[in-house]
């Protein structure tokens, strides 16, 4: 029974090299907790630009509200594209301490053959997203920006889940549900996005982490 | 039982090549540095199962140039891929006559 031993720890072995060499696994639970509270203020920023609060424009397309707001001396547009980078930025930076930590502490590389594939498989569904609302707000139709956003981050979750932990897709899936429910439901287009990338990436993060980081 | 021990490849024969394979079928090329850093190998055992794999013409070589420095990488032939998933299939029904035997 001994060599039955053996080819199963062969066989373990050789999963977790498939594994590890095929997916970046190194993605930290924290990262998405980071991202949801930073896209939970990007959200309160909106809402202090616009001078309202969630879920008081219910009666419909409260974002024709937009059109005519300036506020902190910029227009909606540039307001909304700023608030955006800022949101991504702080994501960003706050993701990426996170998982280089992580990393290290599994003696992983952070940019390897697999992180690459992650990032490009991320990119393309989201360059695109971003393209699409800028045409959005070019012409004139914010109301379609925070669900379009949750649509293509959804795209690109489940184009990234094949090269990192599998359970980003079903994130993926949420979002995109989420983001088509707004399409309909433009009065709630905001609470939606605020939900999708802040609550969402908080349970999720937290979820994670105690899965694969906690002890 | 000795049936199948029998027909077990025995150019897999060692654990260190079944994981080189492992890593090549999922993945199209492979550097000489990341199997390296996956398999925690040393230069001369890495190069010594490479060898013997590329001699059975499981796996095939591409070396090239990136700025200055060479870079080889590796990837799986098909002859290589269906190799594989016979070791595959005789180890799933060894191990499936053990759990049989275990339980009877």
């Amino acid at each position: 029974m001994n060599d039955t031993k053996q080819h199963l720890e062969h066989l373990a072995e050789m999963r977790a090299l498939m594994e590890r060499s095929s997916r970046f696994l190194s993605l930290s639970g924290l990262s998405g907790v980071w991202a949801g509270l930073c896209a939970l203020a990007g959200a309160a920023a909106v809402y202090s630009f616009l001078g309202i609060t969630p879920f008081s424009g219910r009666d419909g397309y409260y974002f024709q509200k937009a059109i005519h707001t300036t506020q902190w001396g910029m227009d909606y547009k540039s307001a909304f594209v700023l608030i955006a980078l800022l949101v991504l930025a702080t994501a960003l930076v706050g993701g990426i301490f996170c998982t280089t930590r992580k990393a290290r502490r599994q003696g992983h590389r952070i940019w390897d053959a697999t992180s690459r594939r992650l990032l490009w498989a991320l990119a393309i569904p989201l360059a695109t997203g971003g393209c699409f609302c800028l045409a959005l707000l070019y012409w004139d139709l914010p109301g379609l920006v925070p669900p379009a956003t949750l649509v293509f981050y959804g795209l690109a979750l489940i184009n990234g889940s094949k090269f990192t932990l599998r359970d980003v897709e079903f994130l993926g899936l949420s979002e995109i549900a989420l983001g088509l429910s707004g399409m309909f439901y433009l009065g709630t287009g905001l609470e939606l996005w605020a939900f999708g990338f802040g609550v969402l990436h908080i349970l999720y993060g937290a979820w994670m982490y105690w899965k694969y980081e906690g002890q | 039982m000795k049936d199948f021990i029998t027909q077990l490849n025995p150019a897999f024969d060692h654990r260190n090549r079944l994981g080189i394979m492992s890593i090549l079928v999922v993945n199209d090329w492979v550097e000489y540095n990341t199997l390296k850093e996956l398999l925690n190998l040393t230069d001369g055992n890495l190069a010594s199962h490479l060898k013997a794999l590329e001699s059975s013409e499981y796996i095939r070589v591409h070396k090239q140039f990136v700025g200055r420095k060479p870079q080889t990488t590796y990837g799986v032939t098909d002859k290589g891929k269906e190799a594989f998933k016979a070791h595959l299939d005789t180890l799933e029904a060894i191990l499936t006559i053990a759990r049989e035997g275990e339980d009877s």
